[in-house]
């Protein structure tokens, strides 16, 4: 579960990204997270992996108060969320599997669960047969799908895609997002960041709206419309 | 399950050396130098050591016996003498076998002749007597003058503290340069494969986001560091060996230089080896764990 409290969040230089956000994210549910470049999702995203702490306001993360989480703390609670990122952040000389196994590796697994648990994973997103592939051999869907299977091995609680089809064109961004969707049936909560509306009004999913670093809309079911932003 | 990881690390360091083979081969000749410069430096100092050591060990002060005493009670007076703390050995010198030297000693000079026409009654018994640590000789002959029987002593207080000063300063400068190159050695390594962690950010950005612990993404590096430092000592031993017996033929071969006592490679090589290991262990590691600090605040 995720709960943001009022959260005020200013950056050094003096910005103020957020200016009092309140939400909340249950297990298992699927939530977009949308707005406009600059209206502070990004700054939510950071908020939750820990690369920044809130200025003002409480926050939980998956049973974690990140007020007052240690520095030792955030690895533990970082293997509790999977990241997915716009640019993929796959790691260039590595292969599929070696992306996916060195994750296993920072939780301490033994060789026989990675040999197991990477199999199903590349099954589960559609990319068997593509283990010993280079990331610069795989089109940009498919490396989505290595970045979701990376974010997916280590079976976290909570996924968090920051503009995950920001990159690919809409047929694959629709079979990325149908994959996630997959993803949250079958119980992992799936947090979307995104600024494409075609793609959430697509799925009849819990909205949540920002601008200007303020929590404008939350609706359940709701939609992303030129109205809402 | 923390097991698996030593040998997946240590296996990442291995493969990452030769992934960046251009910065490991850079890491690897800046340690090289760096261990080749240290190295002159201490083996310079240990041979000043040992030159100045046989020197010391040369160092000696004369007693001369009262002229009243008979042969049965020099021999007690140099059982006497032998007692006292740091006397090495007690040498008695008959005033014939004095007056023998000093005509041996300066039979090439102009005045030879006058020492061949000097009575031995004008010279005494006398004792050569070596000590074992030249710093306390001040003491030992301050104790030898205060026995019955010794007339008198002459010694070389200042040759002897003067041999003790130049060892300590010498020992210091080498201690100090030695440390100093150390470290310097360590911000240059540093910043070398901080090069090489450049290209990397991103990757140790991703393992962060992923949940590693800082040890975790460290242990590479490290791993990497030490690997390069161990093949820079390696390297630098044996380059150091070619230039070190270079010079010991150099030395041997000029008469000016006959003074200074080299030490043998042989004897120094098991010494040298295991310093040239551990300080590229050292610096490799060391220099790994500056550079990574950086990149892990994420």
């Amino acid at each position: 579960m995720i709960k943001l409290i009022d959260i005020q969040e200013t950056y050094d230089n003096g910005t103020k990204a957020l200016k009092g956000v309140s939400m909340r994210i249950d297990d298992g549910e699927f939530v977009f997270l949308v707005g406009p470049s600059g209206s502070g999702k990004s700054t939510i995203v950071k908020l939750i992996t820990g690369e920044i702490a809130p200025t003002t306001g409480r926050l939980m993360v998956n049973g974690y108060n990140m007020n007052t989480i240690h520095p030792r703390q955030i690895p533990g609670m970082r293997r509790t969320l999977g990241v997915i990122f716009q640019d993929f952040r796959l790691i260039e000389k590595k292969s599929v599997m070696e992306n996916l196994s060195f994750v296993m590796r920072v939780v301490g697994a033994s060789p026989r669960e990675i040999a197991k648990r990477i199999p199903y994973i590349l099954n589960l997103v559609g990319l068997e047969g593509k283990e010993h592939a280079l990331p610069s051999e795989l089109s940009g869907g498919e490396q989505q799908r290595v970045a979701i299977a990376r974010a997916l091995v280590n079976n976290p609680c909570v996924i968090i895609a920051d503009e995950p089809t920001g990159n690919l064109d809409p047929q694959r961004s629709l079979e990325i997002m149908m994959l996630l969707e997959r993803i949250n049936r079958l119980g992992t909560t799936v947090l979307v960041v995104t600024h494409e509306k075609e793609l959430v009004n697509r799925f009849s999913k819990r909205v949540v709206a920002i601008e200007n670093g303020r929590v404008i809309s939350d609706e359940m079911g709701g939609y992303y419309s030129d109205e809402t932003i | 399950m923390r097991q698996y990881n030593t040998g997946y690390q240590f296996k990442e360091g291995f493969h990452s050396i030769f992934a960046h083979g251009l910065m490991s081969f850079a890491a690897v000749c800046m340690i090289v130098a760096c261990l080749i410069i240290m190295g002159s430096f201490s083996l310079v100092a240990v041979n000043l050591d040992n030159t100045l050591g046989d020197l010391e060990a040369q160092n000696e002060f004369t007693a001369y016996i009262d002229d009243s005493l008979s042969e049965t009670e020099i021999q007690k007076l140099q059982s006497q003498i032998e007692a006292i703390p740091n006397v090495s050995t007690v040498t008695f010198v008959s005033r014939e076998q004095a007056l023998q030297d000093y005509i041996q000693r300066y039979s090439d000079s102009e005045n030879s002749d006058l020492f061949q026409s000097l009575p031995q009654e004008v010279l005494r018994n006398r004792f050569q007597i070596h000590v074992v640590s030249i710093e306390d000789i001040s003491s030992t002959v301050q104790s030898v003058e205060q026995v019955n029987g010794i007339a008198k002593v002459r010694a070389e207080l200042e040759i002897a503290q003067g041999f003790v000063a130049v060892r300590n300063v010498a020992s210091a400068v080498a201690f100090i340069l030695v440390m100093l190159l150390l470290v310097i050695s360590l911000f240059i390594i540093a910043n070398t494969i901080k090069l090489t962690t450049f290209h990397r950010r991103e990757e140790i950005a991703i393992m962060k986001m992923c949940g590693a612990t800082n040890w975790f993404i460290r242990w590479p590096f490290i791993f990497e560091g030490m690997l390069l430092g161990f093949a820079g000592a390696v390297i630098a031993f044996f380059i150091q060996w070619g230039i070190y017996s270079l010079i010991l033929n150099a030395v041997a071969n000029y008469g000016g230089l006959q003074l200074l006592d080299i030490i043998p490679f042989r004897n120094l090589a098991g010494r040298l080896g295991v310093t040239f290991g551990g300080a590229g262990l050292l610096i490799g590691g060391g220099g790994s764990l500056l550079a990574i600090r950086k990149f892990l605040q994420v």
